[in-house]
């Protein structure tokens, strides 16, 4: 039940997105994000559509593995569009009492929904086609520079990459320790909120242990390997770009030249 | 009485990362056996076990409880997980309560008996596994790893359940706490006549304790007998990465040599028997 979050999680399989240097899908990530901001017409809806279709066919990643994983943000994405169905002013194509419907309002929220979509799966084909540990690498090499004004990049990097290795960790034992006390008759499904609540004391007192038993550990065993922060530490397979990490980015600032341009084209034609 | 029938088990069907864990299973528990399941790691024991009360859902298969099928709407699986007591591998991992008495008390709790019974089911149960009175306020935490698997097994003795399924519950114990734990689980197995699965890595243990050995090799059953019939094979048993009781190299070992043993012996008392036998006839 836990397992079924798919979000931010990774999809092995072999393509060229997965290949690519993670910090190049990183600044493509970031650019793309960007770029939502940047055009206002349907056209550039349409091609920022085509542009992220291309991506997700040339990931392997199956779209349907991605809708599983939106399950649990579609209530944000129609909750923002009821929202900016009902409070947006303008012709007013329906009314019932207080309650307004106008025809910018349908159209505002169509696109921000559209908008926040793509939003959600540009980011999720990232962590679908990078390893947790890749990532990590990515940001640690890219954000390198920001060490000169004092930011402890190294440190948020160890940090956030033990972060995304003991969550699969703890999504397990939860599991486990669910069932155990399953298995000594505790039930999770029935009851009053009060009970249900009670009902979750056996399972988050272990959890919690066991979570600071593992970081006592994980602590003892960095220590005995001289883990000493990023002072002379190199790295076994350090980051190299490819000759299609350059094509990536040579795309990119083509997908963004071709935004502008197409929202440009838009505002003189309608 | 358990009865599996064909039953399969794949971990995170419909992801990428599906994992067939269990492959046509079908085993028969009769009531009173003691069983023995061994299998090499990963060979799916445990997952096999988690079946028997219901904890999981097989992909495929039936499996029935005195005739019953326990997946069926209006059978309760809480009530089954009651007769089928299951002890989780390292189940001290599960304790959770402020002293070693309310932990031992969550199950019959849950079984919503009056407080008198529950009291009186833990004291019986923490005192078959040799946990002593001075020890019943003392909070779980504070225990060493053999008293809190010993506490968390009373946990599901004071259920008194029917069958008790147990998943290695002498992992990482030292060879006298081993011998203390198996020994009380065949005490109460007389006393009570309840039926008992015990996994475990350990052949010798296995040998000792079990009348019916279950070997699971990727997923299937390989084996399934008398445990003497089963370790009769300890050269395929080799080849899915098991083995046989040492002794039972020896006894082979001897009558390749010529020694006129009646057969190979499982455990070291009946080699003693046999080996009486043997030179006493001389
Ligand atoms: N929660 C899980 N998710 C995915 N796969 C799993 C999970 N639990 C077990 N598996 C896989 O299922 C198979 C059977 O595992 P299982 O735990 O039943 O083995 P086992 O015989 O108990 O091994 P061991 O002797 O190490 O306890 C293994 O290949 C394992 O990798
Ligand atoms: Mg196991």
């Amino acid at each position: 039940m836990l397992r079924d979050i798919t979000l931010g999680q990774y999809y092995p399989t072999d393509s060229v997105i997965h290949r690519l240097d993670p910090r190049v899908k990183l600044t493509a990530t970031l650019l793309f994000i960007v770029s939502m901001f940047l055009f206002h017409s349907f056209l550039g809806y349409a091609v920022a559509g085509i542009c992220l279709a291309v991506v997700i066919v040339i990931s392997h990643v199956p779209f349907r593995f991605m809708m599983k994983g939106l399950k649990t943000i579609w209530f944000l994405l129609i909750f923002t569009m009821i929202f900016n169905i009902f409070l947006t002013d303008g012709t007013i194509l329906f009314q019932w009492k207080f309650i307004k419907i106008s025809q910018e309002g349908l159209l505002t929220a169509a696109f921000m929904g559209l908008r926040l979509f793509f939003l959600i799966i540009g980011s999720s084909l990232m962590t679908l086609t990078t390893t947790p540990n890749q990532l990590t690498t990515g940001m640690e090499t890219g954000l390198r520079w920001m060490k000169v004004i004092h930011v402890p990049v190294h440190e948020i990097a160890m940090m956030m990459s033990i972060a995304l290795r003991f969550i699969p960790i703890l999504m397990e034992e939860t599991d486990k320790i669910m069932k155990a006390q399953q298995a000594r008759g505790a039930d999770f499904e029935e009851g009053k909120l009060m009970d249900r609540v009670r009902a979750l004391v056996p399972v988050f007192v272990p959890l919690f242990v066991s979570a600071f038993r593992r970081a006592n550990e994980l602590a003892m065993a960095m220590e005995a390997r001289c883990y000493r922060g990023d002072n002379g530490r190199t790295s076994m397979k350090p980051l190299k770009y490819a000759a299609r990490d350059g094509i990536a980015y040579v795309i990119m600032v083509l997908f963004l030249v071709l935004i502008v341009f197409t929202d440009k084209i838009a505002a003189l034609i309608f | 009485m358990l009865y599996l029938d064909k039953v399969n088990y794949i971990y995170q069907k419909g992801t990428a990362m599906e994992m067939p864990a269990l492959h046509d299973v079908s085993i028969e528990i009769r009531d009173g056996e003691f069983i023995g399941v061994i299998g090499h790691t990963g060979s799916g024991k445990s997952t096999l076990i988690q079946h028997l009360n219901g904890l999981v859902k097989p992909t495929s298969g039936n499996i029935y409880y005195n005739g019953r099928d326990i997946w069926d709407e209006d059978f309760s699986r809480k009530e089954l997980r009651t007769k089928v007591g299951l002890v989780f591998q390292y189940p001290e991992y599960q304790l959770f309560e402020t002293t070693v008495e309310k932990d031992v008390e969550f199950g019959p709790t849950n079984m919503k008996l009056p407080k008198l019974e529950v009291q009186m089911r833990a004291f019986e149960a923490l005192k078959t596994v040799g946990i002593g009175e001075d020890l019943y306020d003392v909070s779980p935490f504070d225990l060493s790893g053999g008293q809190k698997r010993r506490v968390a097994i009373a946990g599901i003795l004071a259920m008194r359940p029917e069958v008790i399924v147990l998943d290695e519950p002498t992992a990482g114990l030292d060879p006298c706490g081993r011998d203390e734990i198996l020994e009380a689980i065949a005490r109460i197995r007389k006393e009570r006549n309840i039926t008992v699965v015990l996994v475990s890595h350990s052949m010798e243990d296995v040998a000792r304790y079990v009348d019916r050995l279950i070997v699971m090799d990727h997923g299937m059953v390989k084996f399934d007998g008398p445990t003497k019939e089963v370790f009769q094979n300890y050269e395929e048993l080799e080849k899915i990465g098991l083995a046989a009781p040492q002794v039972t190299y020896l006894t082979a070992a001897l009558m390749k040599k010529g020694v006129p043993l009646p057969g190979i012996a499982t455990t070291v008392e009946e080699a003693k028997e046999m080996l009486k036998a043997v030179t006493g006839a001389r």
